[in-house]
């Protein structure tokens, strides 16, 4: 199935991607390409299977409800783009 | 450096040398390497050479373990504390780790050297280590043509001795494909064996760590050092510890595989296959037999989708991960912006790479409204029948046997206009990864005009160390894996510093 002339738009408009309209003539045709590839899916017949969403059937471990972490804000707000008095700065966003 | 592990920790017990001075060889040998090969992003000399002294004082003083004082590399996807971890993309170019992965810290606490950390595909996306923002790596080999990817970094850097072994991560065939592509052995662990703690997410129910190096028995100390249970990972599994060495003792019997059945999936010896690559496999399934293993055929017709399945799974759980790089928290952000959305925009457009915004965009419309039940739920419905038939072909033999990749290396710029293309290397090796049991790859051949064929022996959960027994048998009758490439790092190179 080939993509829609304005799905590039919508998908990067959803990934948060900017994609100008040059490059989106490029991504659509690999798009397409790619979704040709798996549309083979559709062909087989999965009634009555279960998904499998992780390599093992495995519950999801519990542990006791202790704090196992220290904090170090300090040490990982080094590496953010713009900090200030232990905040992330974002432009704004509520007028 | 062409040793083994096993050699040099021998070398280093027997004082012929000391860990300082493999170290410094090992230094200079990337440096001498990095302007041909690139296998590396960063170079830790400072870190490399303490850990070195650490290693001598701890072998003089008799404590020591297997690995004390050997030098490594990991692939810059796993988090090193204090030192640069890249993932191959400008997003993350500046990014210091503030904390070490599960198995980096395993394999320091186990006395090895870290010389630095290696190149790789944009976020591990990749089968020919082009994706890189830091550059393409080169083949040892040929310099000409692709390593494999998208622990292409650390498979270059072994195949050429510049470490003994390396780390890897196997998403879709990023150990396997790479080591067979250099002539190196590869081993992805079942699913749950090593921690993904630090490993940055490409695609959480897929990524495995695993170690790259010369031969089986090395693979097998390596995996000794990494497996483990970590409760900071979720997904990694509580069971005994394991010997993956256990296996590979000297054996006196000319029939060491007797009793063992290999199954041979006409699905991995089909069309499409270099006619090199099937002659070796051939060869080297004769080689087997000879050591008293017998074959099966076995019916695998799920292979076949298990690429479609793959690139709508991988793409669906990337395009989640890497939500995270928003420009806020760490990573590139984007110097020009009027708002939120446009800094999230063009912080993305900005620090990846078009592979990688593939994949998102892929992800992401498989998961958006309307598709998610054609693509995604129908992908992973897809995947357990794949697995059952795995696990209904292990019923009729213990292992698996087949070509890692379709061909050896291809040239540099071969492929990378066709992203399906390229994704079909990865043929033979993604339905491991769906599976989550373990195969590696070993060296069992070369092209006529000198690159490398891997053979990929696939087993059943937890099945490493008899995986690592059969390698180790075969590796003890052929010399594949004690070939070496043309000294490309013997020639002294104004040495350009690592980014």
């Amino acid at each position: 199935m080939a993509l829609a002339p304005d799905a590039i738009a919508r998908l990067a408009r959803l990934a948060r991607i900017d994609i100008d309209r040059d490059e989106a003539r490029d991504v659509k045709k690999k798009l397409d390409a790619i979704l040709r590839l798996i549309d083979d899916l559709q062909a087989i017949d999965t009634t009555d299977i279960v998904p499998m969403s992780h390599a093992q059937d495995v519950m999801l471990a519990l542990r006791d409800d202790v704090v196992t972490e220290t904090d170090q804000h300090e040490r990982f707000q080094q590496e953010a783009p713009a900090v200030s008095g232990g905040l992330y700065l974002v432009p704004k966003v509520i007028e | 450096m062409m040793q083994t592990v096993a050699e040099l920790s021998d070398a280093l017990r027997a004082r012929a040398i000391s860990s300082v001075e493999l170290a410094q060889q090992s230094l200079a040998r990337v440096a001498a390497a990095q302007a041909t090969l690139n296998a590396f992003i960063t170079v830790d000399e400072t870190g490399a050479l303490a850990s070195a002294r650490e290693a001598d004082a701890a072998l003089a003083s008799g404590d020591d373990a297997k690995l004390t004082g050997i030098p490594i590399a990991h692939k810059d996807v796993l988090m090193t504390n204090g030192l640069r971890t890249t993932c191959g993309s400008r997003m993350l170019e500046h990014f210091v780790a503030p904390y070490d992965a599960h198995v980096v810290a395993r394999l320091r606490d186990a006395g090895t050297v870290l010389i630095g950390k290696t190149n790789m595909d944009e976020f591990a996306m990749g089968s020919s280590n082009e994706n890189s923002f830091f550059g393409p790596v080169r083949n040892p080999w040929n310099a000409a043509y692709v390593p494999g990817g998208s622990s292409g970094g650390s498979a270059a850097a072994v195949a050429a001795g510049l470490v003994p072994a390396a780390t890897g991560t196997d998403t879709g065939g990023s150990i396997r494909q790479p080591a067979a592509l250099t002539g190196i052995c590869g081993l992805k662990p079942t699913y749950g064996i090593c921690s993904r703690y630090g490993l940055v997410a490409f695609a959480s129910s897929l990524d495995t760590p695993g170690p790259l190096a010369r031969d089986a028995l090395d693979c097998a100390l390596m995996l000794n050092a990494m497996a483990g249970h970590d409760a900071r990972d979720a997904t990694s599994l509580d069971r005994p510890v394991e010997d993956y060495t256990r296996e590979l003792r000297a054996s006196t019997s000319a029939k060491p595989l007797a009793g063992l059945r290999i199954g041979l999936p006409a699905e991995y010896f089909g069309d499409g296959i270099e006619a090199s690559v099937s002659s070796s496999i051939a060869a080297a399934l004769d080689g087997l037999r000879a050591l008293g293993a017998t074959t099966v055929d076995v019916q695998l017709p799920g292979v076949a989708h298990s690429v479609p399945v793959y690139y709508v799974i991988a793409p669906a759980e990337a395009s989640s991960n890497l939500s995270r790089f928003d420009g806020v928290r760490y990573g590139h952000r984007a110097a020009h912006y009027d708002d939120i959305g446009e800094m999230y925009s063009r912080t993305r457009a900005e620090g990846f790479g078009a592979e990688v915004k593939r994949r998102i965009l892929v992800g992401t419309y498989v998961l958006s409204h309307g598709y998610y039940d054609a693509y995604y739920l129908k992908a992973q419905k897809v995947r357990r029948l794949i697995a059952q038939e795995f696990v209904d072909a292990y019923t009729q033999c213990d292992v698996i046997a087949g070509p890692t990749a379709p061909t050896a290396a291809f040239a540099i710029g071969a492929k990378t206009n066709d992203p399906v293309e390229m994704y079909l290397n990865d043929i033979f090796t993604v339905a491991a990864n769906l599976t989550g049991m373990p195969a590696l790859s070993i060296p069992c051949g070369f092209t006529s005009n000198g690159l490398p064929i891997g053979l990929q022996l696939q087993a059943s959960y937890f099945g490493e160390a008899r995986l690592l027994n059969v390698a180790h048998r075969f590796q003890q009758v052929t010399d594949w894996h004690r070939r070496t490439p043309p000294a490309t790092t013997t020639r002294p190179i104004a040495a350009e510093p690592a980014r």
